[in-house]
């Protein structure tokens, strides 16, 4: 049952500044399974967006191999990775990073518009998405007349809208007072194991963590702990998930 | 097309209302600013290549550069006549006029005065000028002081109306028509008839000799022929080479217009591309939201550009109205200006053709196309992981 997704190889993520050499990932290597909802601590600054970057595709380690079914991500060339990204991987932002000139319905359809879909099947795959996320009714509607909580429900439409394997979302739940925060886990949770979505998910929160079935903690660069849920439909348990991310 | 649709382009440039205003307008005027001069030389350039057939020959005094400097003996003029390639009108006469011009200073409406030439012709004269009409009153009656006044000239100077009189010194000529020519030579110009004009300034010969050949080997033929005749010492111009060489007084003026218009537009060209780096680092986040869900640096390349272009097309259309408005209104009158060959004052419209609108146009479209390319690279190559953390 195990098939990994996603394997992370000896991974080192440096950057340099001046001549000062600032090592984010230090030879860190990790695997995720398909369909797992894997949860991603960390204290500020451990590296947890630049590891979620080098999955997604938008950023290249320094060394190291990072494999997504069986793409080698780490070694694509920029446009062929721009046309990976648009196939296998949904994006969820803190901030939601809806377009404002665009209606709930286009910023959904954007994605579609990188593929081969016909414009009454991106009509028809956009409404789904939309309608998986109960917004059916705010199609015309631009996001600055949304709350955040709905934005964050159209941006989970746009990165569902091409049915990507995997979705990457960085403190998802980050700018969201808590009823909204967990709508949106609710949702994530039912993308996960309604739809079989792997799921990787940056958060401060132990309560959002607690939603996932693994957690991942990351200090300073390195893996420090990754702990799996027990059972079938197991979950980390809010307690747990605080006691880790408070280092234990 | 894996592209990003227009719109999102379009609807930024309406959400930024005041910059996307303010640069569009910069372009208008810079657009309008060229279009005026142009059309000005336009107009200039019209009123000499309009002018003069392919047909007609003009014939003057060995190297003289216009009709005021040569000079014909009354005896030349049968001689003339008689060389063969004229071609002769409905009526049977060889299409030819014998005519004297002289410039006079005549009183301006709004004071001051002006030279305008006048011209004498014969029967012949206006048969040889086809794209000139009657427009009011009558044709002069040869013989008599009777006038003809172009329509552009009446406007400007005084005692021209239909009925009035055009006073010179002790000279009198009674008004009794008006004309236009089409924008050609003779809109600047009074008309009578040539016999009456050589008592009336007591001139002892013509200034020059029109007449239509037949076809081109008939023209070749007349031109040798007066040329070919010793006892003349004339020769024979192509009637539109003539006013082609005369030219020269639009030539600098059109130049002005792309110099004016050249040193403006790169100064429009920085300010659209102020707008649209403005554009492009409020928008960071956004662009690397759409890299991140897999648009390609080239469109997003293109349509930042395509955004600079859209913007730079509405400033190319007010531009192009704004000078369709200023040359319907402001500068709807004809105007003179001074035809250095003849010293004269050469009356001419500004001249607003379509295609100096595409111009217009495409001016702004180069102008958005550069403003646009180096923010647009910006957009296009900034690092995504860098500007995805960019906040706002
Ligand atoms: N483009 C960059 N240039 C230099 N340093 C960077 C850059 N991006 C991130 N960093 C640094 O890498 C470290 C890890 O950042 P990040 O992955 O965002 O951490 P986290 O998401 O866990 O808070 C931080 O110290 C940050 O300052
Ligand atoms: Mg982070």
């Amino acid at each position: 049952m195990a098939e990994p997704l996603i394997r992370i190889e000896n991974v080192v993520k440096q950057y340099t500044r001046d001549t000062q050499v600032l090592t984010v990932l230090d030879g860190l290597s990790l695997e995720v399974d398909k369909g797992e909802f894997v949860a991603l601590m960390g204290p500020s600054g451990s590296g947890k967006t630049t590891l979620l970057n080098l999955i997604a595709g938008i950023d290249r380690p320094t060394s190291g191999r990072i494999l997504v079914g069986a793409d080698e991500v780490s070694s694509m060339s920029e446009g062929a990775l721009a046309k990976w990204r648009s196939e296998n991987v949904g994006f969820i932002f803190q901030l939601y990073n809806l377009v404002p000139v665009l209606t709930a319905f286009e910023n959904v359809e954007l994605p579609l518009l990188l593929t081969r879909l016909s414009k009454a099947e991106r009509k028809k795959q956009a409404e789904t998405a939309l309608a998986v996320v109960a917004l059916s009714d705010r199609l015309d509607h631009y996001p600055r007349q949304l709350s955040g909580g709905q934005e964050q429900r159209v941006a989970i439409a746009r990165a569902i809208a091409t049915d990507p394997a995997l979705l990457v979302a960085d403190e998802p739940t980050g700018d969201l007072d808590s009823k909204s925060g967990e709508e949106i886990l609710v949702l994530l949770e039912r993308l996960h194991s309604e739809f079989g979505k792997t799921i990787v998910m940056v958060t401060h929160d132990p309560k959002a963590a607690a939603r996932a079935h693994r957690l991942v903690h990351l200090d300073k660069g390195v893996l420090k702990e990754d702990v799996r849920a027990k059972g079938e439909k197991g979950e980390i348990g809010v307690a747990a998930a605080a006691a880790i991310a408070a280092g234990k | 097309m894996l592209g990003i649709p227009l719109k999102y382009n379009v609807r930024n440039l309406f959400v930024r209302k005041v910059t996307t205003t303010l640069t569009v307008l910069g372009i208008a005027l810079v657009v309008a600013v060229f279009l005026c001069v142009m059309a000005l030389g336009e107009g200039l350039t019209r009123v000499f290549t309009a002018s003069g057939s392919e047909k007609n020959v003009l014939v003057l005094r060995q190297n003289s550069q216009s009709e005021l400097q040569s000079g014909l003996g009354r005896d030349q003029i049968p001689l003339i006549r008689a060389l063969p390639g004229i071609e002769k009108d409905a009526d049977g006469k060889p299409l030819v006029s014998a005519e004297l011009v002289v410039v006079l200073n005549l009183d301006k409406r709004d004071g001051g005065s002006s030279n305008v030439t006048i011209r004498g012709v014969e029967e012949k004269g206006m048969a040889l000028r086809p794209q000139m009409k009657l427009t009011e009153g009558r044709p002069f009656v040869p013989g008599t002081s009777e006038v003809i006044v172009a329509e552009s000239v009446a406007k400007r100077f005084k005692g021209a109306e239909v009925g009035q009189e055009i006073r010179f010194g002790a000279y009198r000529w009674k008004v009794v028509g008006h004309f236009d020519a089409g924008g050609t030579a003779p809109d600047s110009e009074i008309w009578t008839d040539s016999e009456g004009m050589l008592n009336t300034f007591q001139r002892g010969g013509f200034s020059s000799v029109l007449a239509r050949t037949t076809d081109r080997a008939a023209r070749d033929q007349f031109i040798a022929g007066v040329a070919g005749d010793a006892r003349l010492a004339l020769e024979g111009k192509v009637e539109r080479t003539y006013y082609d060489d005369q030219t020269s007084t639009a030539a600098p003026i059109k130049f002005l217009g792309f110099f004016v218009g050249i040193v403006m537009a790169i100064g429009a060209c920085f300010g659209a591309m102020n707008t649209m780096y403005a554009a492009v680092s409020s928008r960071t986040r956004e662009i690397a939201t759409l890299r991140a869900l897999g648009f390609s640096r080239l469109s997003i390349l293109f349509s930042f550009v395509l955004e600079s272009i859209a913007l730079a097309f509405i400033g190319g259309v007010v531009g192009c109205a704004l000078a369709f408005l200023l040359v319907k209104v402001a500068l709807s009158g004809v105007t003179g200006t001074t035809n250095f060959a003849t010293f004269a004052e050469v009356v001419f419209a500004f001249r607003l053709t379509p295609q100096l609108l595409l111009t217009g146009i495409v001016f702004s479209l180069v102008m958005g196309f550069f403003g646009g390319l180096f923010p647009a690279g910006r957009a296009a190559f900034t690092k995504i992981t860098a500007a995805l953390r960019q906040v706002g």
